[in-house]
């Protein structure tokens, strides 16, 4: 891919870039049924694995539909953003099948470092270069961080293999207090990724700064990596420590839900509210996490792929108005962009209205399943606290998600805005899955 | 099957609607589907009494979390069902012949309003009942937004926000009833429902009186009401006021009566004083209102809180005179916003002051709003007296000083709405009153079945009567 912006025409990158995570995508199945170790017990195959990171494809064929207007004209060197969007698939894809702590961290390297550039990628924006440089230093920190926690860990199992976790307990106590740093650490430095509170701060800024098309990407393909990556390590790792970091765990995922749409509701810029919400969503998904059942990573997969269709479909519907609608020679970030966007496009509109009720969780949406399944995993485990603030704060959270809503029934003077194909149908699908899931839920999660 | 089909029916039809741009095609395809609805239910009408096999509709939803798409029609459902029915076909009439833009969108819309009312009304399963309760809202807060004034979607989206609100403590109490039983069938759960701890009992009660009684409304979450009735444009008025409303005093009765008994028990006066009160306080404002939706919009409250009021006395009577009452308001609120519709076209006026006389060239309006009117009064051999006389008895003998009280709002009422005839029909015509034309047929077809149910319940009330009797008597955890 890298290469293709030497001698290729613009225009053929996109279908090609669509062409390889297509096969990407095709190729996973052909392990379908042939679960295993490969690379030396470096990873895992498994069927529900080859799900997960399908939807992991997936968000980026979505997140790569809705580029093609973005690299027609904004941006210098498309070639190497598809390309570094294909390096970032590839460690997510190897962050949520790693079997051996050292694969965790070069998949998270490989997401990441491709991720930096993304996020600078618009190098005349003043803000691009903060988020860039931001999320690069913090990046680099929460590295460390789990860097130190995966060299705990050896010290105290003598393994980089996750389920090497569990014989600490049987053979050497001594080494238990070493064990417990390397999980603290490692748990800090996953949660600093999935921007999870309170290790949220760099969120907001990035979100907004970044182009909104790799916001798109972040919000989706990293989560759903890390937030897998974190349950491997809790399921085969830390499982039989339970009891004791589930109790700090609930509480970040409160502190998540309460700060991420308390302060979503301050928001105007629609970047912004959508980070703040992210966090909030974070929170969602860990519970899955305090879930820790049979079902649990179904329901997480489920939360995974109907979160990625709405904020995909929302941010598609955003990136096209604000493109359309420039202040100072720069897209409108504001909510105010999608005043009357029921008059300028009646389709658009109601994209976004099934994405941001999804987000919110109203009923016949993916979103509504998706938190009802976490929420009841959670609270039969006892957490019934969690239950009732996560509902409670799913409620504050119509109030700003209805705020684009609200703004598109407005009047306006501007003509219709017109949508290139491939966006659109991008949209559509998003859009359609979306109420899809909402209607049968059991299409995706019965395969888990 | 015969329940699934009045679902279905209106929501293909709502979604091929959606897609037509040639109004004479919308309308006859409304038309169609108002008269297929009706002769379905008419059928399941008659079949009721001894098929009632046919009525039901049973399908796994989510195995694997006993969660079932679980449609049926008992003594009550059948009622509002019917109720729907009826009304959002004489809804669709009346629309068809108002002048407002993109007319195959707005219909499309009330017919999937008409779907997830036709859902609420026949869920037995909680989840499935949660699902409708919230989507009925999305079509009408459309309808709001994309047909009403300038300010409509800051007071649709106050509407909006509330009602959401308070059904996601339905739906914390749904959850709470679905960890403990593990399914979420309304029959099933009745029976679990005593062996609850104390806390959980209170959780449910308040969750789920909080929901009903935002959405009814009753004092003192009425405030998004009054704006949002009269701002909005009168297709979402006169589903929000004839049937949405209706939702909350459906759930108070489908709902809370059997799953919080004890919490009824225990704090039913209490609300039933709050009940009472915005009861009264709504017929005080209606009688100083000048603008003729916004008295119909507080009547309507207050209509509201006397049916709460009724339902938690936990008694034959009170229940009884609710269930009717839900109907015979129903086409009354329908039948009140259409003819403030028909004065607002003819004269561009919806304020008492400006209008008066009308009855000098519109006589047939003038006896039609009168027949309409005797309804929302609860004068005898009209269907808001039996309603109102059932209810007023229950509550009375609840409670002599509150069953006085409430007894006012029946002078008040006369007041307001006696008010509102003279102001509008009588006294002297002005430049604007003295030109306006009569009524025609088109505006007939509208008013006349209203004013047929209207005498008709009001002379055979058992025609109703009859049918909840069996599902009242039923309930089991009424007083006595």
């Amino acid at each position: 891919m890298l290469y293709l912006g030497l001698s290729v025409s613009k225009k053929s990158l996109l279908p090609i870039n669509l062409a390889f995570l297509l096969i990407g995508l095709l190729s996973g199945f052909i392990d379908w049924n042939a679960p295993g170790l490969y690379f030396n017990n470096m990873v895992e195959v498994s069927n529900t694995l080859i799900l997960v990171q399908s939807v992991v494809i997936l968000a980026a064929i979505l997140v790569a539909g809705l580029s093609s207007k973005l690299f027609e004209d904004a941006i210098d060197h498309p070639a190497e953003y598809y390309a570094l969007m294909q390096f970032a698939v590839v460690g997510a894809l190897i962050m949520v099948s790693f079997q051996n702590l050292i694969m965790l961290f070069v998949g998270l390297e490989i997401l990441s470092v491709a991720l930096y550039v993304l996020a600078g990628s618009d190098k005349r924006n003043l803000r691009g270069n903060e988020a860039s440089i931001k999320y690069f230093l913090m990046g680099a920190f929460a590295t460390g961080i789990l860097l130190f926690g995966i060299a705990m860990f050896y010290g105290a199992t003598g393994s980089f293999d996750i389920n090497s976790g569990s014989s600490v307990a049987n053979n050497l106590p001594e080494g238990k207090i070493f064990f417990w740093i390397g999980l603290i650490f490692i748990f800090i430095g996953l949660l600093f990724k999935i921007s999870a509170a309170p290790f949220h701060f760099w969120t907001a800024d990035v979100y907004q700064g970044s182009p909104t098309i790799f916001t798109a990407f972040m919000a989706t393909i990293v989560k759903t990596a890390v937030i897998f990556a974190l349950y491997r390590l809790a399921v085969y790792s830390f499982s039989f420590e339970y009891d004791n970091w589930s109790k700090f765990l609930v509480i970040i995922i409160g502190l998540s839900m309460i700060i991420g749409n308390l302060t979503a509701v301050y928001q105007s810029n629609f970047k912004r509210i959508l980070a703040y919400s992210s966090i909030s969503q974070a929170g969602f998904m860990l519970l899955s996490l305090i879930g820790l059942g049979e079902q649990s990573f179904g329901n997480l997969g489920f939360y995974t792929l109907s979160y990625a269709f709405a904020t995909i479909s929302g941010f598609g519907v955003f990136l096209i108005v604000s493109n359309d609608q420039l202040v100072d020679g720069r897209p409108n970030e504001n909510i105010n962009v999608f005043n009357g966007l029921f008059k300028r496009n009646p389709d658009l509109a109601v994209i976004l209205l099934i994405s941001m009720l999804s987000l919110s969780g109203i009923p016949l949406t993916s979103g509504f399943w998706s938190k009802f399944f976490v929420l009841n995993d959670a609270a039969t485990k006892g957490y019934l606290w969690i239950l009732i603030v996560g509902i409670v704060m799913s409620a504050v959270s119509l109030y700003y998600y209805f705020k684009p809503i609200r703004a598109t029934f407005g009047s306006t003077e501007s003509e219709s805005i017109t949508v290139s194909a491939i966006a659109k149908a991008t949209l559509y699908v998003c859009a359609a899955m979306t109420v899809l899931l909402g209607v049968a839920p059991n299409l995706f999660r019965g395969l888990f | 099957m015969l329940t699934l089909s009045l679902f279905i029916i209106p929501l293909i039809a709502g979604l091929v609607l959606l897609n037509i741009k040639n109004k004479g095609l919308a309308s006859s395809i409304s038309l169609v589907v108002s008269i297929i609805q009706i002769a379905v239910f008419v059928y399941a009408f008659s079949v009721f009494k001894d098929k009632s096999a046919l009525l039901t509709f049973d399908k796994p939803w989510l195995s694997d979390f006993a969660i079932r798409f679980h449609l049926g029609l008992d003594g009550l459902s059948l009622i509002m069902v019917g109720l729907t029915v009826v009304l959002v076909s004489i809804i669709l009439l009346a629309i068809k012949n108002l002048n407002y833009e993109n007319i195959p969108k707005l219909l499309g819309l009330i017919l999937l309003t008409e779907a997830a009312l036709v859902g609420v009304f026949s869920a037995k399963d909680i989840f499935l009942f949660y699902f409708f309760f919230e989507l009925a809202l999305v079509p009408v807060y459309l309808i709001a937004n994309l047909w009403g004034g300038e300010n409509s979607s800051k007071i649709t989206f106050k509407m909006f926000i509330y009602t959401v609100f308070g059904s996601l403590f339905m739906l914390i109490s749904f959850v709470l009833l679905y960890m403990r039983g593990q399914s979420g069938d309304i029959e099933s759960i009745k029976v679990t429902v005593s062996l609850l701890p104390n806390l959980i009992k209170q959780i449910l009660f308040w969750g789920l009186l909080l929901a009903f009684s935002i959405k009814m409304p009753i004092f003192p979450f009425h405030t998004w009401l009054p704006d949002a009735y009269s701002k909005s444009p009168t297709p979402a008025t006169m589903l929000l006021s004839g049937l949405l409303s209706k939702m909350g005093v459906y759930g108070l009765i489908r709902i809370l009566l059997p799953f919080a008994p004890s919490g009824i028990q225990l704090y039913g006066e209490i609300i039933i004083i709050l009940a009472v009160a915005g009861l009264v306080y709504g017929s005080i404002i209606a009688i100083k209102q000048n603008e003729i939706k916004r008295l119909i919009a507080y009547s309507s409250f207050a209509h509201m809180g006397l049916m709460a009021g009724a339902v938690l006395t936990l008694s034959v009577t009170g229940l009884q005179g609710a269930i009717f009452q839900m109907v015979a308001h129903g086409f009354n609120a329908v039948g009140l916003f259409y003819i403030a519709k028909i004065i607002f076209d003819k004269t561009g006026s919806r304020s008492l002051t400006t209008l008066g006389g009308m009855t000098q060239s519109a006589p047939v309006l003038t006896v039609m709003f009168m027949l309409v009117l005797l309804g929302s009064v609860a004068l005898p051999l009209t269907n808001g007296f039996v309603g109102e006389f059932l209810m007023l008895k229950a509550v009375f003998d609840f409670n002599h000083v509150i069953g006085i009280l409430a007894g006012l709002s029946v002078v008040f009422g006369a007041v307001y709405m006696l008010r509102f005839f003279q102001k509008t029909m009588y006294g002297p015509s002005n430049d604007i009153t003295i030109k306006i034309t009569d009524i025609g047929t088109k505006e007939m077809m509208v008013l006349v079945p209203i004013v047929i149910v209207v005498l008709l319940t009001g002379v055979f009330p058992n025609l109703i009567l009859d049918i909840s009797a069996s599902f009242v008597n039923s309930l089991g955890v009424l007083n006595k």
